[in-house]
């Protein structure tokens, strides 16, 4: 007691707060007065589409790996909301770093389902995709691109060009070094970039309590010298207006920020996972009442936005969307062996050139 | 300048040494192109710790110029995201064991980005590093792990030898389209002198340089080691041994038409370098030339290295760098093959 009542009287020099976003319940009615961009129908209903040609085209890409037409792949099945409602707030001229359970992301920004199949099918092809030129492929090994946002972020406040650095993670990417060296240096120098965690609450079979202490990931930004929101990551609405702040705040000069989207992962991991050995039924349905399409389509049914009929002809219009692109996929020779070596070095050297000749079966190189 | 051109030997002009010559490339292309900016630990206002950017935060600012938080991981991976967006960075971690942590960007990140995107993004980026030991610097500061670095393809290492190589090799690897890794000699940073004229010319990044002709044997080495190398030519010449001393200069590429034309000519091929034995680079261009090179050989190719230990601290470490003796001795034993 004597030793609580002499730390009563060190000073506190320190206080910090995390706010919470949401403004859809599960059930689609409203928390709380909605952003200003909810009162634009079309924009409304254009995010509720992405998401749910995302869940169907997860679904189709699940059936090709599963009869072995595909190769691993990383559904994002319950966490639509948040790689959509991110890139919805992006201009064209933004930088997106996503990891590889972003392609709600990448779609939204013009990439084609036919060019997310050939990466996950093996081919590199994939990658040089329809999408902004300047934005950054999947990134695979985890956080590790978290850097690349600081130095994308530092060109831009170089050349003084209103542009912003857009960074997506997951929960167990904030447990890695890379992901702190990358704030703390853009809380530095007040960098236009802003990171994203998807906290799904699994990192693989690892639960979100042995990633961290922490009360929540938004805090970690607070380490870093700017402000952590979390938000609801299942509220689309929530996604795009944290987002739509935040990227507006860093393209006005006024630093980074981190938003902590709070969803969970319906799916397994990838592919090659078995959720069921680590997670119980009961915590996957459960979760099940929260997921963001629905809430979302509670509120454009109740909106008078959306009928069952626009329902039908959406689901048969990402349908066709979808087997048109697989057909594609499906169509696309592999390139030629020897192109391995065509983007290895801007000019391959000479060393190299007769290594490309020996597989092209070239032996006179 | 001809291959033949350099010398580690001291001239009677006007000097600089090597790291001046870092310093004057820096400063050359940070003038000659303005997206070139210069990152790391003591940078700025310091100039680094070995002064390699001194005056440059001055005359280029500190927006081109700045000094990181001390994280090399972070360092490497500003520069993809610089190079990603058009940046030419140079990078510098402070000494070679500090440059781990930057494996994971050098290996998954910056030498795949082109291919990764097939073209459309890109790294030109340079890390600059000071690798070698002989300076009774504390432990972790005499690495020489090129080996190591030389083995991930798309990557580029270039090795300097003397400010005439250090200033057109770190042009040509700014002005180079991928990403370089450039280890810089620690003790030759100020023991080696040389002309070096601002002239803004480049180096070829795959091309080794003859330092000194010869007819009996060829001794191939890289970065600090060249110096015990060269003066264990000259020890051998006093014997009649003429020895062909190449500087590799670039490891990745490297240059195997002049080992092999040079070891053509000798019939002997002796490699030098301060890394530990096995797996060291000294394993690839002997594989080379019994590749390619086996019917001109008087005498087994061989190796004067470090040993297979851990690099150790100030006391020993000169018993673990290849000594002018040791070199000496191995060439003119494989001089009395034939």
């Amino acid at each position: 007691m004597a030793s609580n009542r002499a730390n009563q009287e060190l000073p506190v020099i320190a206080r910090f707060e995390v706010r919470h976003r949401n403004y859809l319940a599960p059930d689609g009615s409203i928390n709380r007065p909605l952003p200003a961009f909810a009162s634009d129908a079309r924009l409304l209903v254009a995010l509720y589409r992405s998401m749910m040609l995302l869940r169907l085209f997860d679904r189709k890409a699940v059936a090709l790996q599963r009869t072995g037409r595909l190769g691993t792949y990383a559904v994002s099945l319950g966490q639509e909301a948040v790689s959509v409602g991110i890139a919805s707030a992006m201009q064209e001229e933004d930088v997106l770093l996503p990891s590889y359970r972003d392609n709600g992301a990448l779609i939204w920004r013009g990439v084609k389902l036919e060019e997310i199949l050939l990466f996950w099918g093996g081919d590199e092809r994939g990658n040089d995709f329809s999408g902004p030129v300047h934005d950054f492929p999947f990134c695979v090994p985890v956080g590790s691109q978290a850097p690349h946002a600081a130095g994308v972020a530092y060109a831009f406040k170089l050349r003084k060009e209103p542009r912003v650095a857009v960074c997506i993670f997951g929960d167990g990417a904030t447990s890695k070094g890379d992901v702190y060296e990358a704030m703390n240096f853009a809380g530095v120098h007040r960098l236009p970039v802003v990171f994203v965690a998807t906290n799904n609450r699994w990192a693989i079979s690892v639960p979100l309590r042995l990633q961290t202490a922490c009360e929540t990931l938004a805090q970690k930004a607070v380490a870093a010298g700017f402000t952590g929101e979390q938000v609801d990551g299942n509220d689309v609405l929530a996604m795009r207006a944290a987002a739509e702040e935040a990227i507006t705040a860093a393209r006005d000069g006024k630093g980074p920020r981190f938003i902590e989207a709070v969803t969970y992962r319906l799916g397994d991991h990838t592919t090659s996972d078995d959720a069921s050995r680590y997670r119980s039924t009961d915590e996957v349905q459960a979760c099940w009442k929260e997921e963001p399409i629905a809430r979302l389509r509670s509120y454009l049914v109740g909106q008078k936005l959306w009928s069952k009929a626009d329902e039908e002809q959406l689901a048969a219009e990402c349908n066709e969307r979808v087997e048109a692109a697989v057909e594609r996929y499906l169509a696309t020779p592999p390139r030629p062996p020897e192109t391995m070596f065509d983007h290895l070095y801007a000019n391959l050297p000479e060393a190299y050139a007769a290594q490309r000749h020996e597989l092209a079966g070239e032996r006179d190189a | 300048m001809p291959r033949n051109a350099m010398s580690l030997r001291e001239s009677a002009m006007p000097e600089m040494t090597l790291v001046e010559a870092l310093n004057l490339a820096l400063a050359r292309a940070m003038a000659d192109d303005p997206s070139v900016v210069v990152l790391g630990e003591d940078v700025g206002l310091n100039g680094g710790v070995f002064r390699a950017t001194v005056g440059l935060e001055k005359r280029f600012g500190s927006e081109r110029v700045l000094d990181t938080p001390l994280a090399e991981l972070l360092i490497s991976g500003l520069c993809v995201g610089m190079a990603a967006q058009g940046l030419k960075p140079v990078g510098e971690i402070q000494f070679m064991g500090f440059i781990y942590p930057c494996l994971d960007q050098l290996v998954n990140h910056a030498s795949r980005m082109r291919n990764r995107t097939q073209g459309r993004l890109t790294c030109p980026m340079v890390l600059r590093a000071p690798h070698g030991a002989g300076i009774r610097a504390p432990e972790h500061h005499s690495e020489s792990t090129e080996a190591m670095l030389a083995h991930i393809p798309g990557l580029r290492v270039v090795m300097p030898s003397s400010p005439e190589s250090a200033y057109g090799l770190l042009l040509a690897a700014i002005r180079d389209p991928d990403p370089v890794v450039f280890l810089e000699p620690t003790r030759l940073y100020r023991a080696a002198k040389g002309e070096v004229e601002d002239n803004g010319e480049a180096l070829p990044l795959d091309h080794a340089f003859v330092l000194r002709e010869g007819r009996d044997i060829t001794m191939i080495s890289w970065g600090a080691a060249l110096k015990e190398t060269a003066a264990a030519a000259d020890a051998l010449s006093a014997e009649g041994i003429l020895a062909e001393v190449v500087d590799l200069a670039t490891l990745k590429p490297y240059d195997e038409e002049t080992i092999l034309s040079s070891v053509a000519k000798t019939g002997r091929c002796l490699i030098v370098h301060e890394a530990a034995r096995t797996g060291g680079f000294g394993a690839e261009i002997a594989a080379t030339v019994a590749e390619h090179g086996l019917s001109s050989l008087l005498a087994p190719v061989t190796r004067v290295t470090g040993y297979d230990t851990i690099i150790p601290m100030a006391r020993l470490e000169q018993h673990y760098m290849p000594s002018v003796e040791r070199i000496v001795t191995a060439g003119r034993k494989m001089c009395q093959f034939s």
